[in-house]
């Protein structure tokens, strides 16, 4: 328990996002020494992969909704002696939408907004800054995506673990991604009927990539549980298949299941309706890098590029977990302690060592490479979006406004196509509708530069600025 | 395998007593610490929001606070996020049609 020489002044590190990439950091950092203020939009800590019930819905189990309980309450009760020495100070509800670098002796700022409304401003100073920001749910559209009843699987997963709900009584579980498998086992578990589980990926693209995923015993396991229990609650496993269109009049009815031949493209004659109430459906996950692009940090493709100490390419700024490329909980915990562990050395001058953690980001990496290969989006999905599927759900832009913008007009790009159509212009500010109008445009998902990472109030930005934190 | 299994069994929850809030004037019972969205979907309601353009029906989507499709009026405030904005007794929770500030005129500032 040795303290800093220079506790009053001793050089702070900002943790944003407390998942497991997020505590792993923060507890890694605390423990060699630094002042760390893990701030996270949450009310408890956990992030989406332990997102815990809210308190007051007195879960005594909770820990069957979850997998790796174990870990949690190791990172839990860290945080929490962490907390209580003073070395942690963990800000809940508190949504950073900009960090702003000073220069580079002076640090960072992190802008947040909290209170019930997130309207109300504080800024945390840093000298240093770990972005552990997570991920998003990417959805490819299809006709009927916007009925109620349609939702992302890691937001029906949301909504169990966090309010303890359902959202109807017969499910269907769709898309692509080893998410679906723990989404579908959730809902069943929680009372659903899981009436069928519609992955695009087949066997034979498990097989191609046997050699690298049967390394990862671990895994496997975990995997073949999940379905184990599928089956024990008699839950269709539909591989090679996908959700080609969702029907109801004001929300949702059924979905029109349909095969996929060998190329990604339905199978004539192979569509049939399901009856639910309920889709769950995912085509993977989005890195969030608004924090990171608005640093500066160099991306790689969707994702925040790091070294081998998750540094970014921005002095004193460090990046770990699915911000900086999707691979799960562990890669999550392995990057965050490494970036902890480097953070703290450069801040205190402690000696590194993180070869434990080092060897399993490693191993976690080549795992995902093959899950990544097996799990791709299906090929040949822009083929089932008619005309007249509403592309970007916020400003409400069908499909054929950007056929148009690209086949009539000349779009090359998605920022083309937005300027032409309006597609990503809303709320969601093209989250959302991103992947779809690269697909659509034939062109790469290019990051979009935001100078927020969420809406922020005229009021609190013409004040910026002003309201320098106390040091 | 019970068909009446609920999520609150699942993890043995005993929340505090429910306090009510109003969805377009009728009353629903709101268990403690859920989300806006949480309530309305106990109650057996997943649509609350009319888009602007043609006024389809929306409800939660991305679940996380990303994809603004579950805004919603609440206390006159249009354009909350259900999924992120947690249900208080008494909350006067109302469909938001379009951009939400028709309905809100009374009381509230443009």
């Amino acid at each position: 328990m040795k303290r800093g020489a220079h506790e009053g002044s001793a050089r702070t590190l900002a943790v944003i996002g407390a998942g497991p990439a997020g505590l792993a950091a923060a507890l890694a950092a605390a423990v060699r020494g630094s002042r760390v203020t893990l701030i996270d939009a949450g009310a408890q800590a956990g992030g989406q992969f332990y997102r815990q019930p809210a308190e007051e819905l007195g879960a005594r189990r909770p820990q069957a909704l979850h997998h790796q309980w174990r870990t949690w309450e190791r990172l839990r009760d860290g945080l929490a002696a962490q907390i209580a020495t003073g070395r942690i100070t963990h800000l809940t509800d508190h949504h950073v939408w900009c960090v702003e670098r000073l220069d580079e002796t002076s640090g960072f700022l992190v802008h947040t907004l909290h209170g019930p409304a997130q309207e109300e401003p504080s800024v945390v100073r840093a000298d240093a800054v770990i972005l552990a920001t997570g991920a998003y749910e990417k959805v490819l559209p299809f006709p009927g995506w916007t009925l109620p009843g349609v939702i992302t699987a890691g937001g029906a997963q949301a909504m169990l673990k966090g309010g303890l709900v359902l959202q109807g009584r017969t499910a269907v579980v769709a898309g692509t991604g080893p998410l679906l498998l723990p989404v579908a086992a959730g809902l069943a578990a929680a009372g659903a009927e899981v009436a069928a589980l519609v992955e695009s990926a087949g066997a034979k693209s498990v097989a191609r990539h046997a050699r690298t995923l049967s390394a990862h015993p671990d895994k496997l396991v975990e995997g073949a549980g999940y379905v184990a229990e599928l089956m024990r609650r008699r839950v269709r496993l539909k591989a090679r298949h996908t959700v080609v269109e969702a029907h109801g009049d004001g929300t949702l009815e059924a979905v029109t299941i349909a095969a996929l031949d060998r190329e990604g493209r339905v199978a004539p004659g192979s569509e049939q309706v399901v009856r639910c109430d309920t889709l769950a459906v995912g085509h993977g996950l989005l890195p969030h890098t608004d924090l990171a692009e608005t640093l500066g940090c160099r991306l790689e493709g969707p994702a925040v590029a790091v070294d081998d100490e998750q540094r970014t390419d921005i002095h004193a700024v460090w990046a770990a977990g699915e911000a900086t490329g999707v691979g799960g909980a562990a890669l999550s915990l392995a990057e965050g302690h490494i970036a902890g562990c480097s953070a703290a050395a450069r801040l205190a001058g402690r000696p590194r060592a993180w070869e434990a953690a080092a060897k399993s980001r490693a191993r976690s990496r080549e795992f995902i490479a093959s899950l990544d290969a097996v799990f791709a989006p299906r090929a040949h999905w822009a083929e089932q979006v008619t005309d007249d599927t509403v592309v970007c759900r916020c400003e409400e832009v069908p499909a054929s406004a950007i056929r148009e913008a690209v086949g009539e007009l000349g779009a090359t790009d998605a920022r083309t196509v937005k300027l032409l159509t309006r597609a990503g212009m809303g709320w969601c500010q093209g989250r959302v509708c991103g992947p779809a109008v690269a697909g659509l445009a034939g062109c790469e998902l290019q990051p979009t530069k935001r100078p927020f990472a969420r809406p922020v109030p005229l009021g609190v930005l013409a004040r910026a600025g002003e309201d320098l934190p106390d040091e | 395998m019970t068909s009446k299994r609920t999520p609150l069994d699942l993890v043995r929850a005993e929340p505090g007593p429910a306090h009510t809030a109003t969805f377009d004037g009728a009353q629903i019972a709101v268990l403690p610490g859920q989300t806006v969205a949480a309530a309305l979907w106990s109650a057996g309601v997943t649509a609350w929001r009319t888009t602007r353009g043609t006024g389809e029906p929306r409800g939660v989507f991305c679940g996380i606070g990303v994809c603004f499709d579950c805004l919603v009026t609440v206390n006159g405030r249009p354009n909350q996020r259900a999924c992120l904005v947690r249900a208080e007794p008494g909350d006067d929770i109302r469909t938001q049609h379009g951009t939400g500030h028709d309905d809100a005129a009374e009381g509230e500032g443009p």
